[in-house]
């Protein structure tokens, strides 16, 4: 690791906190219309046990929508990306899903499940998030080379023999990518869920807190801390797809 | 050499469905190769020849007509077929020594791990791939995945091996090299080779017998053999005898491609 990869981000964190601040003390808001930095840090100390908590519940709940979601996800692409027709079949449904906005979903779910909070969070996770992973997976094996079939079939290997030793490998990178869109995505539907359906757990529900009792230094602190849950799962996605396609990765040279 | 022809190919005949409705691609072909054969097809675009391939890799089942290899006709795929196209398909998260080794994942060898990476060793250094065995394919020029695909195809020891214009995408000194390479290869591995090619000088430098193919749908059209002297050194093809030939061929092409009337030609 070197100060390229750790010293720049952090400098470029510090200058966008430093702006921040500039730009709060300059106009005089006052915290109710835009806190700044240095009013997040009591926002913190003051309820630290509550970030722990909360984040946890957000952070593990993400983490499972996401995981149904890449299992999902997967088999979706899978099917679309092996048979013609099932693509043909399912490709305009699921574009009409993915086009819904969640936000719309969330309180339906609510009702449909009501009082099952844990699950409706990760349900919504895992509904926002499985539509970029399909597609890339659909994608990533319907587009293989014909060659890279007949280089193995002439030998005599059967479908899942060429699944398992060429079509996945290959579509790994086209993988990892819709897994760092489908991260991101994954992060707001917990949060949808957790701030408009009344549970009182994780972040979300910190948040819609903190804009009840017009604490608006701890609604500010919450997105900071989204925000840095946020960036921890997208870098062990970034780790994962290291160790797993860094193949597709070229040398600079 | 043995009176059986290894490659036989008994009046196939193709046609593909397609949504602008029925396309004939072969029509009564037949061809055969002898065993250590070097055959040539050469023909206009399109006119079947990829599929010609398929047919001999037990990839597809011609309508009617048989494919034999060995005596044996030809239904599925067969493990005695090695294969290399014009993209050289390398598996970008292979190292190229694991590349090679690909095939004796899929087909029954008896050979141990040590014994295999051994082969796969020595048929690296034979196309002039040797110091390269732990690099990854896109670390490699053309030229050089074409080498490795060419490995790849023969680690298994292959009684045919099929190859659909290999050198098709690689600059003309490249592929002067990679003939010469061939030639050598051939020296020391023993295979039955179909090559698909649309370079007629490539085709009279590492064939013995070279097959036009007539427009689409394909029949054999025209046959020539190239009297076989062993590795061929590149200087072979300014000679007078290759000029006539090539004359012949590029003839018997414009003839395939309809811009000539047939004639009757002196030469052979």
């Amino acid at each position: 690791m070197s100060l390229q990869k750790i010293g720049v981000p952090l400098a470029a964190i510090v200058i966008f906190l430093i702006l921040w601040e500039l730009l709060v003390w300059a106009n005089g808001w006052p915290n109710y219309k835009m806190a700044s930095p240095s009013d997040l840090g009591p926002a913190f100390t003051r309820y630290w046990e509550l970030f722990f908590i909360y984040g946890w519940q957000t952070l593990w709940r993400t983490v499972a929508g996401l995981l149904l979601a890449i299992i999902f996800g997967t088999g979706l692409g899978m099917t679309m990306g092996f048979s013609r027709t099932l693509r043909d079949g399912l490709y305009p449904l699921l574009v009409g899903f993915n086009a819904i906005p969640k936000a719309t979903v969330v309180p339906i779910i609510a009702l449909m499940f009501v009082g099952a909070h844990d699950f409706n969070t990760v349900l919504i996770a895992f509904m926002i998030s499985f539509f970029p992973i399909a597609v890339s997976v659909s994608i990533g094996l319907s587009t293989l080379e014909p060659e890279y079939r007949d280089i193995l079939r002439s030998l005599g290997a059967s479908n899942l023999t060429i699944f398992w030793k060429i079509a996945l490998p290959k579509t790994l990178p086209e993988f990892f990518g819709a897994l760092k869109i489908a991260v991101t995505l994954a992060f707001i539907g917990t949060n949808l869920m957790e701030i408009v359906s009344p549970h009182g757990r994780g972040l979300g529900a910190l948040f819609d807190s903190g804009k009840t009792n017009s604490d608006y230094p701890l609604m500010f602190a919450v997105l900071i801390a989204l925000a840095v849950l946020g960036i921890i799962l997208y870098y062990i996605v970034v780790v994962l797809e290291k160790i797993f396609a860094g193949w597709a990765e070229r040398s600079p040279s | 050499m043995t009176d059986t022809p290894l490659i036989e190919i008994r009046d196939v005949s193709h046609t593909f469905h397609t949504e602008s409705g029925p396309l004939p691609v072969l029509d009564n072909l037949s061809l055969s190769v002898a065993d250590g054969g070097f055959c040539a097809v050469v023909g206009p675009s399109g006119c079947g020849k990829s599929t010609l391939t398929r047919l001999v890799a037990g990839l597809m089942k011609p309508d009617t007509g048989s494919v034999w290899l060995h005596g044996e006709q030809v239904r599925s795929p067969r493990a005695t077929v090695g294969m290399a196209f014009q993209n050289p398909v390398l598996l970008e998260w292979r190292s190229i020594l694991r590349n090679v080794l690909l095939p004796l994942e899929i087909v029954p060898t008896k050979l141990t791990r040590k014994q295999q990476e051994d082969r796969a060793r020595h048929l690296l250094t034979l196309v002039g791939l040797d110091g390269f065995e732990d690099k990854k394919p896109s670390e490699l020029s053309g030229g050089m995945r074409q080498r490795a695909s060419l490995c790849r195809a023969l680690i298994h020891q292959p009684e045919v091996l099929i190859l659909d214009e290999p050198f098709g995408a690689l600059d003309a000194f490249t592929r002067e090299d990679l003939w010469q390479t061939m030639h050598q290869v051939k020296a020391q591995e023993p295979f039955t080779s179909l090559l698909i090619t649309h370079d007629l000088r490539e085709a009279i430098f590492l064939a013995d017998q070279v097959v036009v193919l007539s427009g689409r749908p394909a029949t054999s059209q025209y046959v020539m053999n190239v009297p076989s002297t062993g590795p061929r050194d590149l200087e072979a093809l300014y000679t007078p005898d290759a000029a006539d030939r090539l004359a012949i061929l590029r003839h018997q092409i414009q003839v395939a491609q309809g811009r000539k009337p047939a004639r009757r030609e002196a030469a052979q």
